[in-house]
């Protein structure tokens, strides 16, 4: 204890993981990735996992800069590839924990069809995105996640369109692991994110974090505290409820929890075993047999 | 299927599979792609032979995806490739670009097919030469090679892998569907005949290390990830530390070395073989599928006692610039039969500078030239250049 404060006294415990020197980050005060970013460091820090065996893969915009702020082999790609450039490393290197940290337009507007594939196929990789409704990084842009009615820069009478709810289609897609938090609720969060991780296949943590400079702004929801209470106080956890049940919409609170917590062979345990599965899930072998 | 990596000896397979087996001779060990016509032989063979050999090969649900894998695999430390054609090649030029900025090794084959568009599947075309080229944003220098049968398919893959293991970069494949589909004969040889060159690993001790500090080759030495380096790799223009820095001063020098490390190394990279140009009045230029034409029209015209030579680009980009420029000198014409309207025809054009005529035997597409069209080419020339003296 003496040694340690004698030898840098202001350093915080999770500064090991930060790269220092690229202090300041560019995020906006009081923005709900600040607080993300944080909870993701606490979990990698519980994992136990040696930080030379962990890699996170970042797409383009605000969330995607969380690569280059992490203090791990780090890779900040084109926008809305995260997801794929994630794939290859993982089978390139198996014995890494390779996660995801990117936006809601990076990895579902942009790059919605390789989230697809990546949990069909069971890869072995923890999706981290936070979203916050808009394309804050270009300057508040509608989304696929954008709420019907909101105001952006490019819906300035409102959005006509219905957001996508993310849990329901990464449970559609078979991902073994969905929750959702508030930026807000860092302790449950970072819980959250650290059982992502440890979990082998394709695990997804949906994070609502309010964008006040962008989305807030512009459809009145006051400052960052503000956004927080409100998204606080709209908002109800119910763990293990099937996904269906968590569309973000109107007159309803936005479900928070745990929803998916779930085994399946992933894609690499499969791989290694094909060619002992002599037989098909479909057409049935008699099937088969008679053409 | 065996678990042989090198397969030693006398094989009748086509194109594609010799591309394949050059690939695995080289040691790479990660394959994405996606299907597509005529390259799916490139990805059917691997997904047989991958497996055995401790490999891993997966089908991505497009080439974007498959080009993004390829990278993340070669950040890993794999040897990685993918293949693909046209309308997939178009879909890769972003994430090029980024294997070029990030100076990430890896493999990526063109099989020609006509185009634009869908256009003809399943029949050849030259059309993506100058996309090789310039097909991502921003301004770069590219290494691209041009197989010209079987036999270099699985040569020039073997180079290829090479070249991208010593210059960091992707390294293009510009086959085409005749190259890729002609049946014959290849020869594999034992696999200590076979030079590979593997990627340097950084020495320095991750304290001190920058990992894109470069001495005067121009070419940084990167860790894998899981090296413990806790390297940053970024598209974003990055300085010696990788870290983005997004000024005019940062671009200049990391955009002047990416330029510079392929311009002023391309006597190592450019590749070619001549054939009569002591003496040859005319020269065919010619690469890829159009080879064999314009050989057999070379022989033809030179029994009729025609002083007309050959030079066959083996590689394409760089350009061999020095090359054309001397040889402008000395010829009366260039003679450039592709399938495009002219694409390597105005390199070799702007080279020669108005020195030597430079003339375009075109080709829609759908098929290569005949060899009497490249005769009669070059017959039209030597009548042109007859009638031009006259004139004076
Ligand atoms: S624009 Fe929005 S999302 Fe981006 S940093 Fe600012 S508050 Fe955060």
């Amino acid at each position: 204890m003496k040694q340690k404060a004698s030898k840098k006294p202001d350093r915080h415990p999770k500064d090991e993981l930060l790269r220092e020197d690229r202090m300041p980050h560019i995020w906006c005060p009081g923005c709900g990735i600040g607080s993300a970013f944080s909870s993701c460091i606490t979990a990698l820090k519980k994992t136990g996992i040696d930080y030379d065996r962990l890699a996170v893969v970042s797409g383009i915009g605000c969330t995607g800069r969380v690569a280059g702020y992490l203090n791990l082999d780090s890779f900040h790609t084109t926008h809305g590839r995260a997801i794929p450039f994630a794939t290859g490393l993982k089978l390139a290197k198996p014995e890494m924990n390779v996660f995801v940290f990117s936006g809601e337009g990076d990895l579902f507007s942009i790059g919605g069809n390789h989230f697809l594939h990546a949990a069909r196929k069971n890869i072995d990789i923890t999706v981290i995105c936070v979203n916050n409704m808009n394309y804050g990084m270009t300057g508040g842009q509608v989304s696929a996640n954008t709420p019907t009615g909101a105001i952006t820069s490019t819906t300035p009478y409102g959005n006509a369109e219905v957001p996508l709810n993310l849990p329901s289609l990464a449970a559609a897609c078979g991902a073994v692991y969905i929750a959702r938090w508030l930026s807000l609720d860092v302790r449950r969060l970072a819980e959250s994110i650290l059982e992502a991780l440890l979990k082998p296949g394709f695990s997804f943590v949906e994070i609502l974090a309010p964008c006040p400079t962008a989305f807030g702004r512009r459809n009145s929801l006051g400052s960052a505290l503000d956004m927080n209470k409100l998204y606080k106080e709209n908002s109800v956890i119910r763990n293990g409820v099937h996904p269906d049940e968590t569309v973000i919409e109107e007159g309803k609170k936005m479900v928070l929890g745990k929803f998916i917590d779930k085994e399946r062979p992933t894609f690499l345990d499969r791989l290694s075993k094909t060619s002992e599965l002599k037989s098909t899930a479909w057409p049935k072998k008699e099937m088969a047999a008679q053409r | 299927m065996t678990s042989q990596r090198v397969l030693t000896g006398e094989h009748f397979i086509n194109g594609d599979e010799a591309c394949t087996e050059g690939a695995l001779a080289a040691g790479c060990n990660f394959f994405a792609g996606y299907p597509i016509t005529p390259a799916t032989e490139v990805a059917e063979t691997m997904s047989r032979r991958l497996p055995k050999l401790d490999g891993t090969y997966v089908q991505m649900e497009d080439e974007i995806a498959s080009i993004a894998a390829v990278l993340g695999a070669a950040w890993g430390g794999a040897k990685s490739m993918t293949s693909t054609s046209g309308p997939g090649f178009s879909l890769m030029m972003e994430n090029i670009g980024l294997g070029v900025i990030t100076e990430t090794p890896c493999v990526i084959v063109n099989i020609q097919r006509g185009g634009p568009s869908t256009g003809l599947p399943t029949t050849c075309g030259q059309g993506d030469i100058m996309q090789a080229k310039w097909g991502s944003h921003g301004h770069y220098e590219i290494i691209a090679i041009s197989p010209s049968s079987p036999q270099e398919m699985f040569d020039f893959t073997i180079r290829a892998f090479n070249l991208a293991e010593t210059f960091r970069i992707p390294v293009l494949i510009m086959a085409d569907e005749v190259v890729g589909h002609t049946l014959e004969r290849v020869t594999i040889p034992p696999a200590e005949k076979i030079k590979v060159i593997n990627r340097k690993k950084p020495t320095e001790s991750p304290e001190t290390y920058l990992p894109y500090k470069t001495d005067s080759s121009l070419i940084p030495v990167l860790p894998n990830a899981g090296d413990g380096y806790r390297i940053h790799i970024t598209g974003l223009t990055h300085d010696e530390r990788g870290y983005p820095v997004p000024d005019a001063e940062t671009q200049e020098i990391l955009i002047t070395r990416l330029i510079n490390k392929i311009r002023k190394n391309r006597d190592k990279i450019i590749d070619y073989e001549d054939y009569f140009l002591d003496g040859a009045k005319i020269v065919i230029v010619t690469y890829g599928s159009s080879v064999r034409p314009a050989l057999k029209a070379m022989r033809d015209l030179r029994e009729h006692g025609v002083k007309v030579g050959l030079l066959k680009l083996n590689t394409i980009w760089p350009f061999a610039e020095d090359l054309i420029r001397k040889l402008a000198k000395k010829v009366e014409a260039f003679i450039v039969p592709e399938v495009n309207f002219g694409q390597i025809a105005l390199e070799v054009e702007r080279c020669a500078s108005g020195q030597a005529f430079t003339k375009l035997i075109s080709h829609p597409g759908g098929g290569i030239h005949t060899p009497q069209q490249v005769t009669d080419g070059v017959k039209k020339i030597l009548s042109d250049l007859g009638s031009k003296r006259k004139k004076r």
